[in-house]
């Protein structure tokens, strides 16, 4: 019978043979002679240290211009030195891929969505580069987020987030029911919520979701991201903090709007 | 079964060793068997505190090792009873602790004293970590200022995550604030936070206030805990914040500027 012989087998067996599916950060080059290109990286990793430390990371060549020699082996010891780790490539064309086997990176099917934490992101600057980087795999980004913002499993936390501490909802929703600390971070693939003082870091929307938002009581964060999308304390309009707000982008541009009072019935 | 109380801060100099001397000591004055541990391997201490330091022949790290008795290296205060002092080793380093070792000791201890008090060194690394692993309370000993405020902020944190009673699932480790070093001038003037911004914060609740006070330095330098001075306010407060550990219920005092007279001022005693 077939549950036994599978039973049998699966005792033998020193191992097991499974698909998965992983959501990864997506990281385009453009250049990968630029003498820049480290230093921006740096400093970027140094806005999140947590979020970067061990971080995998698959990197975009379809922006490499073709006549460019890239040493594959080279970037990916630079990107370790930074916290990343190179697991594979995707897009480019044939003699990138090939010079990228060769250091041990393989090729990768093109995601859909692929603009986790766009680095051309910058706080006081229109988003519009994250939905249109989505748009450039052929994702319609809004409505497919959209979509996938219902049904998917949220991840409840009931105790303080304290300082040092990260908690990542893989995939869906992050619910805390009690304040998260300054140097405490947060991410999620879709909304995060606070119901407590946001203090530390919240970056939701984490692989690209656009329509991910971020919920909290009081507002007092070191830094808020929506898909890549960031502001950090010091951005805070001085209006909203310490206000119980939602973070959203809006046209492009990341909104931090109070919940006046229509909303919780008081005058 | 005796309970086991760590008294941790993440930062260094904030109190945990004065704190943890002027705890075992109100706890025993009271009639509790106490027992207090130095964690602070190489930084040997608490036995200087406690007036004990001429007396040590073998310590904590010769018991985990097994090159002594536990009895052979309790020391018993000479001062007040039920009151015990189990010094660590001023030559070793912090990976002479192992997990294995200091839990046979928390056991044995557990059996004869109350309560069980643990100095933990400052940091948040192996040291640290041994200290508050099998506490069953915390006493988070924090000064008025942000970087003290948010190293035990990460303290709570680790006590959440990585202590004993987290890893087995059991009923978390019961939190109290202990603020020390607390100035109400220097808090009135906007150059420390209060005690409100602190509880904001941290969000556990305040077992005491302990004042800044000269008596401290004083009491240590000739080895008796501060609370057995019961002129000083820090000793009083204290003994207050003892009282409230057992259950009293005892009014905060030492938050705000007291008046003081003009002889008081001219001579800057912080009494
Ligand atoms: N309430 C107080 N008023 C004035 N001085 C104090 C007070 N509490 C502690 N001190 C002083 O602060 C210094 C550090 O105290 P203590 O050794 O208890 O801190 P600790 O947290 O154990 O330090 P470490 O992290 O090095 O172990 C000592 O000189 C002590 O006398
Ligand atoms: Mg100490």
């Amino acid at each position: 019978m077939a549950t036994d012989t599978e039973n049998v087998s699966e005792k033998d067996a020193s191992f097991q043979l499974r698909g998965g599916t992983f959501s990864l950060m997506v990281l385009k080059l453009l250049d990968a002679a630029s003498d820049t290109l480290f230093a921006k990286l740096g400093d970027k990793v140094r806005q999140a240290p947590n979020f970067f430390r061990n971080a995998p990371v698959v990197l975009d060549l379809d922006g490499l211009p073709g006549n460019e020699l890239v040493d594959f082996a080279d970037l990916k010891a630079r990107f370790r030195e930074l916290g990343l780790i190179t697991l594979a490539v995707q897009g480019g064309i044939h003699r990138h891929q090939e010079a990228a086997l060769r250091a041990g990176l393989p090729l990768v099917p093109v995601s859909g969505r692929s603009n986790k934490l766009d680095t051309t992101a910058r706080p006081d600057t229109p988003a519009a580069a994250t939905p249109k980087a989505a748009n450039r795999h052929g994702a319609p980004a809004p409505a497919r987020a959209g979509q996938e913002a219902t049904g998917r499993p949220a991840m409840v936390i009931n105790e303080p987030v304290r300082s040092g501490r990260q908690i990542y909802a893989q995939g869906g929703d992050l619910v805390v029911t009690a304040m998260v600390s300054a140097g405490a971070e947060l991410l999620a693939d879709g909304h995060i919520h606070v119901y407590g003082a946001l203090r530390g870091r919240a970056l939701a929307g984490l692989a690209g979701d656009t329509s991910a938002r971020i919920f909290c009581l009081s507002l007092e964060a070191e830094m808020v991201s929506i898909s890549g999308l960031y502001r950090v304390n010091e951005d805070i309009p001085p209006a909203i903090f310490k206000k119980p707000a939602q973070i959203y982008l809006k046209d492009g541009y990341l909104s931090l709007d109070p919940f006046s009072d229509r909303f919780s019935g008081n005058s | 079964m005796g309970q086991i109380i760590v008294m941790t801060s993440g930062k260094g100099g904030v109190g945990k060793t004065t704190s943890s001397a002027a705890f075992a000591t109100g706890f025993a004055l009271r009639g509790h068997k106490t027992v207090v541990i130095d964690f602070d391997v190489g930084l040997r201490n608490l036995d200087l505190i406690m007036g004990c330091e001429r007396r040590v022949v073998f310590d904590f790290i010769n018991v985990i090792n097994g090159e002594s008795k536990l009895h052979q290296a309790l020391i018993k205060d000479k001062k007040v009873d039920n009151l015990y002092i189990l010094p660590t080793s001023q030559t070793r380093d912090k990976d002479a602790l192992t997990k294995e070792g200091v839990e046979k000791v928390m056991e044995e201890l557990r059996k004869e004293f109350e309560f069980i008090i643990c100095d933990s060194p400052a940091g948040i690394e192996k040291g640290a970590l041994m200290a508050l692993y099998f506490a069953d309370q915390a006493i988070i000993v924090t000064n008025p200022e942000v970087s003290s405020v948010r190293d035990s902020d990460r303290i709570l944190g680790m006590l959440a995550a990585r202590s004993r009673r987290a890893e087995l699932g059991l009923e978390p480790v019961v939190e109290h604030l202990l603020l020390t070093r607390y100035d109400p001038y220097r808090v009135e003037r906007g150059e420390m936070l209060n005690v409100d911004d602190v509880l904001e914060i941290l969000a556990i609740p305040l077992l005491g206030v302990i004042p800044e006070s000269r008596e401290v330095l004083r009491a240590s330098n000739v080895g008796m805990p501060i609370i057995l001075d019961d002129e000083s306010n820090a000793g009083q407060a204290y003994a207050d914040a003892v009282g409230r550990f057992l259950g009293e219920d005892i009014e905060h005092r030492f938050i705000k500027p007291q008046k003081r007279g003009l002889l008081a001022r001219l001579f800057g005693r912080t009494r």
